[in-house]
């Protein structure tokens, strides 16, 4: 199968008027012992081929619409509108790129726009970029634009163990070559009051989730003066959803809130492609690292939308810009627009309202059987961990084996104090049904 | 082209000018510089207070289309800055040798002023530049 | 304000839905008073209203399946609709990315043979698919050279020399990665500068980043040299495979020594730009750096038999740099580029990359004669043009990218590469056809003739499309990044 348009008569004409006897002599520069490799790929298909065989493998799949699922950890299984994939599907979203020329890209920009709009009103902050590529990167930007803020004179930085295991496996892979102390993993049972103790004159930023990775909703109100005291900057992490029901970071005085765009009407589709927001205070806008749209006016007056404060990046800044960041998540920030209005204000608040019932309900029958119990003393939206009294992955296996349930995420091997917990996660997508047969399935297994 | 270069100051290679009084100086940014930055947009200045080598970046200015480093032109300790070109970077392009000052300094080291240029060497390294 | 199109929260109206939820089939649970937010300032709105809105604003973009798109470095060709069928497969759209290996094995497998193919086109001993895009590959790969050489106790190492002519993103991600950037100006045929790179190889060189062909579409013609320079002095070379859609088929980089390589999925292998991504920048590696590579990446770990498939899972290089992203980078779009290589196949893949050499070498030999090009020797997938001309001088590239724009072309990407001036940098890419290259240079041809005779027609454009030039300046000046709070003024028409 080929997609190329050129007939023999095309190519003719085409060589000749490059004074080119063959298409292989317009590749005469190229080293003559590597010219034209072999290539041991398997033989072209036809499209049809093709799906037949994707069609196989995406079947060998065990897919959440056949197994309820009670994993989250980071990404979870949610209602979509059926909207959103018609729009992205559009090919003026679909193959349009980056919107370098925004007299022809208003669609685009606009759409970005918007997004800034909705996630500055959800996090309660006052500027949003158009997005990182995911919650974790959109985390470790953060620390970069601390770092920047302070103009690399702090270097200490800390982060709650709390912190989704893999977005600090991200943040210490980015923050290897940069001359950074990075704490908050020497003990992985520290709380907040320890991490407290941490803070100091050299500290650039504070990074928190809430809900954390286990579940819990933090109390942040004492955590931010301790912060904001030492002059640091406070991140939060968090799951946009929750924001339709919770007091949003902004209004308890974070200074940054990331978090994964993922919950927003983006499939699971295996961890990618997602997106990462970033929200902060106007006051750090130039210090924020991403694409930015901005509203100004055509010469004839019209409001339209450009790329904005673009010197920042790294098409002029070069080895002095503030990150290497030159996309966003493009397609993604259009399906999680459409979805935020498709929603809008009742219907993400209620949708929130389902997940909490959910998970309290599930929590508290949990409870109840001999062997388990909750471990979250404090409040919780839709994820709580268990404790159990046999090892996560027997049960998982037995959840699956035999009662066609995909369980919740063993946490034991980041957290190795928490042998034999596990941490499950809720959504509208579980009917009640779905719940009583894990309680049933945890209780006999 | 032509630029104006006041003859009462000096300027250095990387665009920046400096008025000399005694041990005290003010520094901006010329009139070339301005042009070739065209519209400003921003800028980011120095705290008073902050002690800068000769060469070091004390501030940044920013175009819709380019951003540039700002040069001590000697060593000094920052004494003043001109807020009101954040408000209006705009300042910067339209009186870059008067309202538009970036910051006031206490020199620390005299010495340095010898290798600055005077207002006629400057004129020709610009036009040398843009030729 | 003109007849701009509403933003969405102009259109909302308090009390519409645009959703139904089931009610709770599970008691309700107290909230805390404490914790809930008092309001949320999202838009209300039906269905056909939010249709509506972003219908209409779609209908403001330029796309590939609009018209030409020319957009030189982001080889934006065709994006076969099959990719998406592939991508939404419930099995792969639906599945978590935590999920136990045994639930999960037609992922992994794709994501195995995806390795393998990447590995054997550009002729590397590993792959990781984990970068989310070229720059976060860019910063995987200058990682992995950093810590190959800390490894080894080569600590004075900390310095990657970059052509002039490369992206912006490759001195970027070097500073992201704690190391110096040393730039090497070109030559007078659009070469790296043999003598000056010489001056600068050293025992404190972690490596080279170099795109070829380079980003005048004109290929390295001493690569072989530089590789050895590069070597020679103990260090690495980076290529940015930015261009790879040249060369599949045709030269594999591992094959002349390069140590690593990113692939832009995104370009090279067709899957949408989405209005800016989501991309995917699997980087590829030489044998010394297999170890490094982050983790986790995709294994075999039990092998087949005639009954039974292998089982695929995850391992950690012994050295590895860490983990670059959470989960299991862009798996939708993996999906997708694995589609198109399993289509195309060897023959298919050269065949790609022989007709975008084919088309830009055409388009240049047409345009060459009105549009100064700087190097004159034959380019690969793209070229690079000056958009000036002395008998016009008030006109410069930007005024013919927007006068293009009122003739449906998208513009080619504008001063880039900066050694050239006024540049103009084209890349029609495999799928276009003969007769859209013609009407193109026909237009550029007109343009070049309009330049001279009636300027202003440039200067004045766009005529014909949705807004006419807009005020970047007063965008950076009064920042307005979200909708219009009520207590700013209505911003002033831009002065001309």
């Amino acid at each position: 199968m080929s997609y190329i348009p050129h007939t023999d008569a095309d190519r003719k004409t085409m060589l000749e008027a490059c004074n080119t006897k063959s298409i292989a002599d317009l590749f005469s520069m190229i080293p003559e012992q590597h010219r034209f490799p072999d290539l041991d790929l398997p033989s072209p298909l036809s499209e049809l081929e093709i799906l037949q065989e994707l069609q196989e493998l995406s079947e060998s799949n065990a897919n959440t619409t056949h197994y309820p699922c009670f994993l989250g950890a980071g990404a979870y299984y949610h209602f979509i509108p059926s909207l959103i994939n018609h729009m992205l599907l559009r090919g003026e979203n679909l193959t349009a790129y980056t919107p370098y020329q925004p007299e022809i890209s208003q669609g685009t920009l606009q759409t970005m726009f918007e997004f800034q709009s909705m996630i500055s009103a959800l996090t309660g902050m006052e500027v949003a970029n158009s997005s990182h590529y995911d919650g974790a990167t959109s985390t470790a930007e953060a620390i970069i634009m601390a770092v920047n803020h302070f103009r690399g004179k702090r270097t200490k930085i800390i982060v709650s163990p709390t912190v989704h295991p893999q977005y600090r496996q991200v943040i210490n892979t980015y923050t290897k070559g940069m001359g950074l102390t990075v704490l908050g993993e020497e003990n992985l049972q520290a709380d907040t009051d320890d991490l407290i103790t941490q803070l100091d004159d050299n500290t650039a930023i504070f990074i928190i989730q809430s809900p954390n990775f286990l579940g819990t909703v933090e109390d942040i109100e004492g955590i931010k003066n301790a912060v904001h005291d030492m002059g640091a900057l406070l991140c939060v992490i968090t799951n946009p959803i929750s924001l339709g029901l919770f007091k949003p970071p902004g209004e308890y005085g974070a200074d940054i809130v990331v978090g994964e765009g993922q919950p927003l009407g983006i499939p699971m589709s295996y961890g990618g492609p997602y997106l990462g927001f970033f929200a902060t205070r106007q006051k750090y806008v130039r210090k924020m690292s991403g694409r930015l749209v901005g509203e100004t006016v055509d010469k004839r007056g019209k409001r339209g939308y450009v790329l904005t404060l673009t010197p920042r990046e790294q098409h002029i800044r070069r080895d002095k810009a503030s990150s290497n960041i030159c996309t966003n998540q493009g397609l993604m920030v259009t399906a999680a627009t459409i979805y935020l209005s498709t929603m809008g204000k009742n219907g993400l608040k209620h949708l929130a309202e389902l997940c909490y019932h959910k998970a309290h309900y599930a929590a508290n029958k949990i409870n109840e059987l001999p062997g388990y119990s909750v471990i979250n003393n404090q409040p919780f939206f839709n994820e709580f961990t268990v404790s159990c009294e046999k090892p996560v992955t027997e049960l998982n296996k037995s959840l699956f084996d035999n009662y066609g349930l995909i369980g919740g995420y063993n946490l034991e091997n980041d957290y190795p104090h928490l042998e034999n917990h596990m941490l499950l996660a809720f959504t509208e997508m579980l009917s009640v049904d779905d719940i009583d047969s894990l309680v049933e399935a945890l209780g006999a297994i | 082209m032509s630029w104006k270069s006041p003859e009462n100051i000096l300027y250095t290679k990387t665009d920046e000018w400096i008025l000399i009084d005694e041990q005290t100086a003010t520094i901006g940014i010329t009139d070339y510089a301005q042009d070739q930055l065209s519209d400003i947009v921003y800028v980011e200045l120095p705290t008073i207070g902050d002690n800068f080598k000769a060469k070091d970046i004390f501030a940044t200015v920013e175009s819709v289309k380019a951003a540039a480093d700002v040069n001590m032109p000697v060593d000094g300790l920052i004494t003043e800055v001109n807020n009101s070109i954040e408000d209006e970077p705009e300042l910067i392009n339209s009186d870059p040798y008067e309202q538009a000052w970036f910051v006031k300094i206490d020199i620390s080291n005299q010495e340095q002023t010898k290798n600055l240029m005077n207002a006629t060497e400057y004129i020709e390294y610009c036009k040398s530049r843009s030729s | 304000m003109k007849n701009s199109e509403p933003t969405i929260y102009d259109i909302s109206s308090p009390g519409r839905k645009g959703v139904n939820l089931p009610i709770p089939d599970v008691p309700i649970e107290d909230i805390p008073d404490d914790l809930l937010r008092k309001d949320l300032n999202l838009p209300e709105l039906t269905q056909l209203d939010v249709i509506r809105h972003f219908q209409q604003l779609s209908q403001l973009n330029h796309s590939i399946d609009s018209g030409f798109y020319p957009l030189g470095s982001c080889t934006m060709k065709y994006n076969p609709r099959i990719n998406e069928d592939a991508a939404r497969m419930p099995g792969f759209l639906h599945s978590h990315p935590l999920q136990d290996i045994n639930t999960i094995q037609g992922n992994l497998a794709l994501m195995y043979e995806l390795q393998e193919l990447l590995k054997e086109i550009g002729g590397f001993k590993g792959v990781t698919l984990q970068p989310a895009a070229g720059a976060h590959g860019e910063l995987t790969g200058i990682m992995m050279m950093r810590d190959y050489h800390l490894s080894r106790g080569d600590t004075a190492r900390n310095k990657i020399l970059i052509p002039d002519s490369a992206h912006g993103t490759n001195p970027a991600s070097t500073t992201m990665s704690g190391l110096e950037v040393i730039e090497i100006p070109s030559d007078s045929r659009g070469n790296v500068d043999l003598d000056i790179l010489k001056s600068k190889c050293g025992d404190d060189v972690v490596g080279l980043m170099i795109t070829n062909p380079n980003t005048l579409g004109l290929f390295e013609e001493q690569i072989k040299e530089v590789v050895k320079i590069i070597h020679d002095c103990g260090g690495l070379i980076y290529g940015d495979g930015a261009n790879m859609n040249a060369l599949t088929g045709i030269l594999r980089p591992g094959d002349i020594g390069f140590d690593v390589m990113h692939y832009n999925l995104h370009k090279t292998f067709s899957t949408p730009h989405g209005g800016g991504g989501p991309g995917s920048g699997p980087v590829g590696v030489s044998e010394k750096l297999v170890d490094f590579l982050p983790a986790p990446i995709i294994t075999i770990i039990e092998e087949g038999d005639e009954d039974n498939p292998p089982l695929f899972g995850f391992t950690t290089p012994k050295h590895t740099i860490g983990r670059i992203k959470a989960f299991n980078g862009q798996f939708g779009v993996l999906v997708r580029a694995y589609t198109y290589i399993r289509i195309h196949g060897s023959s298919g893949l050269r065949s790609n990359s022989e007709h975008a050499v084919l088309n830009a070498n055409y388009l240049r030999s047409k345009i060459e004669k009105t549009y100064n090009l700087p190097y004159k020797r034959a380019c690969l997938h793209e070229f690079v043009v000056e958009g000036c001309w002395q008998e016009a001088p008030n006109i410069h590239a930007l005024d013919i990218s927007k006068r293009l724009m009122d003739f449906g072309f998208h513009p080619p990407t504008n001063y880039f590469p900066l050694i050239v001036r006024e540049a103009l940098m084209i890349e029609p890419t495999e799928t276009e056809s003969k007769e859209t290259l013609d009407k193109f240079a026909d237009v550029l041809l007109q343009i070049a003739d309009e330049a001279k005779t009636d300027p202003q027609v440039l200067i004045e454009a766009p005529h014909n499309t949705p807004n006419a030039r807009l005020d970047e300046v007063q965008a950076a000046r009064q920042l307005v990044l979200c909708c219009r709070p009520a207590y700013l003024p209505e911003p002033e028409p831009m002065q001309t």
